[in-house]
């Protein structure tokens, strides 16, 4: 059968979902077979063709997974994981040899891409945003490539990085989430397949958005993303990054490790907007999300923001956080996670102050329908030298009928007198009142839910870049469809 | 316009409307008067299709259409429109957001494409300045640290941008000063035409003074007791329900 006949056909079968992502394309694969053990990570050095001492780098992880338990913290019921039932590798066979431009690439990835909404052509291509597209464990293109490289900014594959700029990997990777952190850390960094490597020279200002889009499409298979972002002195950058995946029965697990360094005066902003397949009504299927995310203002003055719209995956575990290492730093985190029907979340924050009048902001909005468990879980955590250092946590919460939860977590500790932290919080359920109010108007219920959850939302979604500021208020809605009778 | 006839409503076994017919040609004004608890507000909520309660018996029909069975915002996109005694604040939704989105459902149900933009901020605009709203206003949050007044006069910016065929009125007048009474009823009276038709559910006879009604009827216990025209509100006024109730 054709790609596209199957396309077609299995979009038709989607029946009363709503997941609008959930297509697969069908591609010849590169694949080894299951399960997780050191020739697998030689397996995928040697598909990328990777120095010795990245190999070394993989296995030294392997050894210290081997060790660590998985994390237990997190409010949620996370099935075992059989680490030796899945695919560490797929990428399609026609990726193998790196093609060397759009017109080398198969067009049924390239189709793939736009149905997405992410055309990868020149003449196609979104204005204002470069972006890297990633199917499976491999990097497909990344657009704009020249225009940046001739501001010095380096925009490519983690893959591509690790050759061509191997003094700045080795001096970063690992340097944010160290190896040994917990179980998913040390597994990702054991078999990372691709992911976005950015590297912002001194003094520039990044024109336009960077943006990776995952996509995950091939069965049984972990995505291991691997990101790294670096912007060196009095630079800016903002990236944003997307995520689907197609509708399958089985479970699928995406860990992803995710680094940022910012420098003296600089500024990253990054922003996700993550709709994995959340699985169907009754809980079947969906991706296991296990996201580690984590940036070091390192220089004085700098800056870290993490905008999430978090709307899919069966399981997500998420806590982006910020090491406000340098004097007078900032840390961000605004989050929109929304869970429905079966799906779990328990994501948040971790703010380390360490450097004198550090300051750092987190607002949250949470939100939970159908029997869904949505937790905020946070740490703000004051050193002793950090003098004057300032917090001010907003947590929210809004439930959509009577069973589904919502549980805030936060902890504050704290080891200076002279620092300031404050923390908000509300849960209020879903108001009949204003319901009636925008029906009355001539809005039908599910179209009054998406306005009265996008109002909610809007402090987090004002911080998104505009050109995904829409995009997301639809997904906020189209995420509830369902929630109210 | 609006025929409803023999209504008996209940809210949790308590019965609060027994036996009510009332009925509103095109082009008609009404007002509905009568003491606390006598099922006022019930009838607007009632007829706007607010769940909770329940319809124990009677038909309303509206242009030919069983009203009763129509959601609500059914009911609204086919011209009903409430303005309410106390209207919703809706956070993070700014003022002129929630009229296009309104505006827009309604063209859609109709068959109709979105209003484009321009037009619709110029439609905005020349309403908002009829009734002495400040553009400021429209960029703030729906109702968000409203006044009472500046609440009222939304509602009426809201009927007068979706022009209704058939508008309830509930208590629009309490809270309202002089002056914001005043712009609020020119507003509603701009509005009056042949094609279609008020009920303006009210406690006082001062809010008449303005809107002058068609018919007055008075509401008490559930049941409409006394039916007339204007006249009648003024000997409401001097009277006071209980009199008026007793002689019906």
């Amino acid at each position: 059968m054709a790609a596209t006949e199957q396309t077609i056909k299995q979009v038709n079968t989607l029946g009363s979902s709503d997941y609008k992502y959930g297509f697969s394309t069908e591609v010849d694969e590169i694949r080894p077979s299951k399960g997780l053990n050191e020739e697998i990570i030689k397996f995928i050095s040697a598909q990328k063709d990777e120095p010795e001492w990245m190999l070394e780098w993989r296995l030294n992880a392997f050894k210290v997974f081997n060790k660590l338990p998985k994390p237990q913290w997190a409010k949620l019921n996370i099935p075992e994981i059989d680490y030796q039932d899945c695919y560490y590798y797929s990428i399609p066979k026609s990726l193998k040899d790196k093609p060397k431009s759009l017109d080398e690439i198969d067009p049924e990835i390239l189709k793939t891409y736009e149905k997405l909404g992410i055309p990868l052509k020149e003449q196609k291509m979104l204005s204002g945003i470069a972006v890297d597209a990633v199917f499976d464990s491999v990097s497909v293109a990344t657009t704009y490539k020249k225009q940046l490289s001739d501001l010095g900014i380096v925009f490519c594959s983690i893959s591509e990085a690790v050759k061509t700029h191997p003094e700045l990997v080795k001096k970063y990777l690992g340097s944010v989430i160290p190896v040994s952190d917990h179980s998913f850390a040390a597994l990702n960094s054991a078999v990372f397949t691709d992911g976005s490597f950015i590297y912002i020279p001194e003094g520039v200002r990044c024109p336009v958005e960077l943006s990776t889009y995952f996509r995950i499409n091939a069965m049984n298979t972990g995505q291991f993303e691997r990101t790294l972002i670096i912007a060196d002195k009095d630079s800016y950058v903002s990236y944003l990054e997307g995520c689907t995946a197609p509708m399958r029965d089985e479970n699928q697990l995406h860990a992803a490790n995710v680094e940022l360094v910012a420098l003296d005066n600089a500024e990253i902003k990054y922003s996700t907007v993550q709709n994995w397949y959340p699985g169907d009504k009754e809980g079947k299927g969906g991706i296991y999300n296990f996201v580690t995310k984590r940036g070091a203002c390192r220089g004085k003055n700098s800056k870290i923001s993490w905008t999430q719209v978090e709307t899919g995956s069966a399981i997500t575990w998420k806590y982006p956080s910020c090491i406000l290492q340098g004097d007078n730093s900032k840390g961000e985190f605004y989050s929109v996670a929304i869970t429905n029907n079966m799906q779990q979340a328990d994501t948040g924050t971790k703010m380390i102050h360490i450097g004198k009048n550090t300051s750092s902001k987190i607002i949250s909005k949470g939100i939970s329908a159908g029997k869904a468990n949505n937790t905020y879980r946070g740490l703000v955590n004051i050193l002793s030298k950090a003098k004057n250092a300032r917090n001010f946590t907003q947590c929210d919460s809004l439930l959509i009928g009577n069973q589904c939860g919502a549980h805030t977590v936060p902890y504050i500790e704290s080891s200076n007198s002279d620092s300031m932290v404050e923390h908000e919080a509300t849960t209020s359920k879903i108001n009949e009142d204003q319901l009636f109010y925008c029906q009355q108007r001539g809005l039908n219920s599910e179209d009054a839910v998406g306005l009265i959850v996008n109002g909610f939302c809007k402090e987090v979604l004002q911080h998104l870049p505009m050109e995904f500021a829409v995009e997301a208020q639809k997904l906020v809605a189209i995420s509830l469809e369902g929630s109210v009778g | 316009m609006l025929e409803i006839k023999n209504l008996h409503v209940s809210i949790e076994e308590k019965k609060i409307i027994k036996g009510l017919d009332l009925s509103i040609n095109k082009g008609e004004v009404h007002a509905l008067m009568g003491p606390n608890g006598s099922g006022k507000s019930t009838l607007s909520y009632v007829l706007s299709g607010k769940d909770k309660y329940e319809i124990n018996d009677g038909t309303i029909d509206y242009n030919g259409k069983n009203l009763l069975e129509l959601d609500v915002d059914e009911r609204a996109n086919e011209g009903l429109f409430l303005a309410f005694q106390y209207p919703m604040e809706i956070p993070g939704v700014q003022t002129s957001f929630f009229l296009k989105t309104a505006i827009n459902s309604k063209r859609k149900y109709l068959g109709q494409s979105e209003m484009d933009a321009l037009e619709f901020a110029k439609l905005m605009k020349s309403k908002a300045e009829e009734l002495n709203i400040s553009t400021e206003m429209l960029k703030r949050d729906l109702n968000v640290n409203y006044s009472g007044g500046e609440k009222k006069k939304q509602e009426i910016l809201q009927m007068s941008m979706l022009s209704p065929k058939m508008a309830i009125l509930d208590e629009t007048d309490s809270g309202l000063d002089i002056d914001a009474l005043r712009i609020v009823s020119e507003g509603v009276n701009k509005l009056r035409n042949n094609d279609n038709s008020f009920l303006v559910i009210t406690h006082y006879q001062r809010l008449l003074n303005y809107i002058k009604p068609d018919f007055v009827h008075i509401i008490a216990d559930g049941k409409i007791v006394k039916s007339g025209d204007y006249s009648l509100a003024l000997e409401l006024e001097e009277k006071g329900y209980e009199e008026i109730s007793q002689t019906a």
